[in-house]
């Protein structure tokens, strides 16, 4: 016979305000199978839970209901509770009463017979609950990193030097990512490549770390701690082993035309090539799209003249399985780039370019080697107009967020054009300065006093080509909106920051959420940041939202000490909230009859065969077995068995129906009290 | 019947209907006291004869809601609970129930303001429908 205990919070005047918390104690001792029920101003508190721990002594309870606030927010607290006094866990349950009741309705009667209602259905659930066990899985202590940037780099390393193994997955042929593009980082002006390339060697030699790099995830299975991983290694068309990286195939391959990703388009590459001199790994790789054998069947010049023998044209893309005990997806952004501005141009001005292009531009090893020359003639520009928030904080482009590191880097852009061409003159227009940072609100004071950057507050409605001149028109609005005309040489656009191509299809592989901008979404966004709500996956970096380096590094830190706590454990438990099939003694042994409905809907191939045998080894039947390390416990193979052969521990069919005759039967709160 | 007040039973899922159906109590968003809500770890779990049973019992009125198309929590529930329900209403239908008594829809854990309107749609429209006595009527003639 179950004994419950009922113990209302008033949640101070949360629920109080507009429950009648004593009447509804009162009203549920007469539950049939409640042997004590009280009320209490704060039930989670600490007195609150030695009243529910001494009940649950006293009163030999079988099960508990604490009717407060949302099991999502207390159920772990009330259930370590009871724990602590040896009650199993979940012989306790809440009922809501604070969320879906008092503070979504008016102080009535009406509200708190709905409160009488909401614990009566507990009560008759609870009545029900068996006691679970938790359920211990294995850890495979072996991190996927996925993709090569600062953040990735950051992950790999803190978790390879915190002796786990790393694998890690970049899509380009280098790793790096934008950070590797860049000229100098703010607020500091340090090299960006003198920082960053140590960093990918020590990737890139590290024993703990594998790197696959021009190779994407095809799928991914299975669940915390224990990930079934498919990297697609792309064809590189170079045996990796052999080669040296000497770069006399790229410098005698006669294709040399193609736009170079790496300098964002304003410097030119090979069909076999290394994206950029300080490549991690520095093997050149053959870009099958525009190599001329694979286009027209003829030429293969690249092997003639290999001294390594290294040239493979009939590699295939090789699919490396991989066992893993978390994910951590560090893909990076992109930008949205000038072709998206119909009032600047629709990218038609070559001299009207993106921030990338402009640090290419600045940068020692880029197409220019580091001097500030305009795309168009290769002159030395006068005037240089730079434009801040383009697209970004602009809800008529479909972009409402501010892309955080615009501000900072408009300024360093003007700074360096300053820097090295001394007696050009540089502009500045912006919405707001947004310089929170250490350091950062002194870097934009350091361009506008040291420097003579002009800043112009209010927004460029238009750029045109005029006398060999690009013309900017826009406003002063710090002097009544007075029309501004600039005519400039070269226009840098500050465009906004977007999520990487390919974001949402990852995000499907790996059954993980993102917003509206397909930017991938934390598990809280303050106190979760850098974990995603699917156990074992993590985040690092601008794939979330887009930040600068500290923030990017910082973040990936965070991920990394998770994935080292994780991997601190030999097991894991797991709520044991999964489904079972109906065992039973010979000869029927299984009401399950075998159709496997189950086994198609099962979302994570939890579902095996099990087959019954005679002692001569004669099948006798063949019933489904659930695997518990698999099943996540979701019930739709519940709903879908024909013979009720199947139930979900914890929302058991006898459960869930008790719930529902319980919430429609009103005789006891029809008690006079 | 102006008196008449629906009863409703609201059948939903644990990571976006009842994390939404949270976040209007954490917005103070009133809404109708006539839904009560059964918590389901998905909707996928959601075995229909449980809203057969609703009905046998009394319920006037139904919802079932989950997670968006794609975003179920368990990949694919909300997906087997779609198609359940097309099959359902049908089912409905030739029993001689409105399906009007029977909502089905979607709310995330963002959507707390959607979840309160829903609500309140939904008694509006069981409210103008009267109460339930298809069943009770087949009771007394001796039939159930």
């Amino acid at each position: 016979m179950a004994r419950i205990g009922v113990f209302i919070c008033h949640c101070g005047e949360n629920i109080a305000g507009t429950v009648d918390c004593a009447k509804l104690a009162q009203v549920s001792a007469k539950i049939p199978g409640v042997v004590h029920s009280v009320d209490y101003k704060y039930m989670c508190s600490d007195p609150g839970q030695t009243m529910i721990k001494e009940a649950i002594l006293q009163k030999n309870l079988t099960g508990v209901v604490v009717g407060a606030c949302s099991p999502r927010m207390h159920e772990p607290t009330f259930r370590r509770t009871c724990a602590e006094v040896g009650l199993n866990p979940f012989l306790c349950e809440m009922a809501n009463l604070r969320e879906h009741c008092s503070w979504v309705h008016e102080k009535n009667d009406v509200t708190t017979d709905k409160a009488i209602d909401l614990v009566r259905v507990i009560v008759e659930k609870v009545k029900r609950n068996k006691p679970l066990f938790p359920i211990k899985v294995p850890v495979t202590k072996t991190a996927l990193v996925l993709g090569g940037g600062i953040a990735g780099i950051q992950v790999a390393l803190d978790v390879a030097n915190a002796g786990h193994k790393v694998l890690m997955v970049e899509r380009d042929p280098s790793i790096g990512g934008h950070m590797a593009q860049l000229s100098e980082t703010f607020p500091t002006l340090d090299c960006s490549q003198c920082i960053l390339t140590p960093r990918m060697v020590e990737v890139a030699q590290h024993p703990n770390i594998t790197l696959y790099t021009y190779s994407e995830l095809d799928s991914l299975e299975g669940f915390i701690g224990n990930f079934k991983a498919k990297i697609r290694k792309k064809a590189r068309s170079i045996d990796e082993k052999l080669c040296t990286g000497c770069g006399v195939c790229s410098q005698k391959c006669p294709i040399k035309k193609i736009p170079s990703e790496f300098n964002a388009g304003l410097g030119l590459r090979t069909a076999v090539y290394t994206p950029f001199p300080q490549a991690v790994p520095n093997k050149p790789v053959i870009d099958r799209e525009n190599c001329t054998y694979f286009l027209k069947g003829k030429c293969r010049l690249c092997e003639k003249v290999c001294p390594a023998n290294a040239i493979r044209f009939d590699q295939e893309d090789q699919i490396i399985e991989a066992d893993v005990g978390a994910v951590i997806t560090a893909t990076g952004f992109d930008i949205k780039h000038t072709d998206f501005f119909p009032e600047y141009g629709y990218g038609e001005y070559p001299d009207v370019i993106d921030g990338l292009q402009y640090e290419r531009l600045a940068s020692a090893s880029g197409p220019t080697l580091g001097a500030i020359k305009r795309p168009s003639d290769g002159k030395v520009p006068d005037t240089v107009v730079f434009i801040a928030c383009a697209g970004s904080r602009d809800p008529a482009k479909g972009i409402e967020y501010c892309s955080k590191i615009c501000c900072m880097y408009t300024a360093k852009h003007a700074m360096l054009y300053r820097h090295k061409v001394h007696h050009g003159k540089a502009y500045i227009f912006y919405m707001d300065i947004r310089a929170g940072g250490k350091m950062y609100e002194e870097f934009v004071r350091r361009a506008v006093e040291e420097d003579g950057v002009n800043y112009i507050r209010g927004r460029v409605s238009r750029v045109y080509e005029q006398n060999g001149k690009l013309i900017v028109k826009g406003a002063d609005t710090l002097l009544g909106a007075e029309p501004v005309e600039i005519a400039a040489d070269m226009v840098v656009l500050a465009t906004a920051g977007i999520a990487n191509d390919g974001a949402e299809e990852l995000a499907q592989k790996l059954h993980i959420s993102y917003d509206s901008y397909k930017f991938f979404a934390e598990a809280h966004p303050k106190l979760r940041p850098v974990e995603t709500n699917t156990g074992g996956i993590f985040l690092a970096g601008a794939c979330q939202a887009p930040k600068d380096i500290p923030d990017s590094v910082s973040q990936a830190s965070g991920a990394a000490s998770k994935v080292a706590g994780l991997f601190s454990q030999d097991e894991l438990t797991r709520e044991p909230v999964i489904a079972v099939v109906h065992r039973t003694l010979p000869p029927v042994l299984s009401t399950c009859v075998g159709c496997f409905l189950c086994k198609s809907a099962c979302p994570y191939q939890a579902i095996e065969q099990e087959e019954f045998r005679t002692r001569d080894g004669k099948l006798i039947k063949t019933v489904a077995k659930v695997n518990p390390g698999l099943c996540q416990g979701c019930g739709t193979c519940v709903a879908l068995c024909r013979s009720k052969s199947i139930d979900l521990q914890g929302f058991s069919n006898e459960q869930v129906y008790a719930e529902v005759i319980a919430l429609l039967d009103r005789s006891t709160s029809d008690v006079v009290v | 019947m102006s008196s008449f007040e629906p009863q409703i039973v609201a059948f939903v899922c644990n990571w976006c209907t009842y994390a939404g159906a949270d976040l209007t109590g954490t917005s103070r968003i009133k809404y109708a006291p006539n839904v009560k809500i059964i918590r389901f770890p998905c909707t996928g779990r959601i075995d229909f004869m449980l809203l057969l049973k609703a009905f046998a019992r009394g319920a006037d009125g139904i919802i079932v809601s989950g997670c968006h198309p794609n975003d179920c929590h368990y990949t694919s529930g909300n997906f087997h609970a779609r198609r359940r329900w097309m099959v359902f209403r049908r089912l409905l239908d030739f029993l001689g129930i409105d399906v009007r008594r029977v909502h089905f829809f979607w709310i995330s854990a963002a959507e707390g303001a959607k979840w309160a309107e829903m609500v309140n749609e939904t008694v509006e429209t069981v409210r103008k429908l009267g109460p339930f006595e298809h069943y009770q009527k087949l009771t007394t003639a001796g039939v159930a």
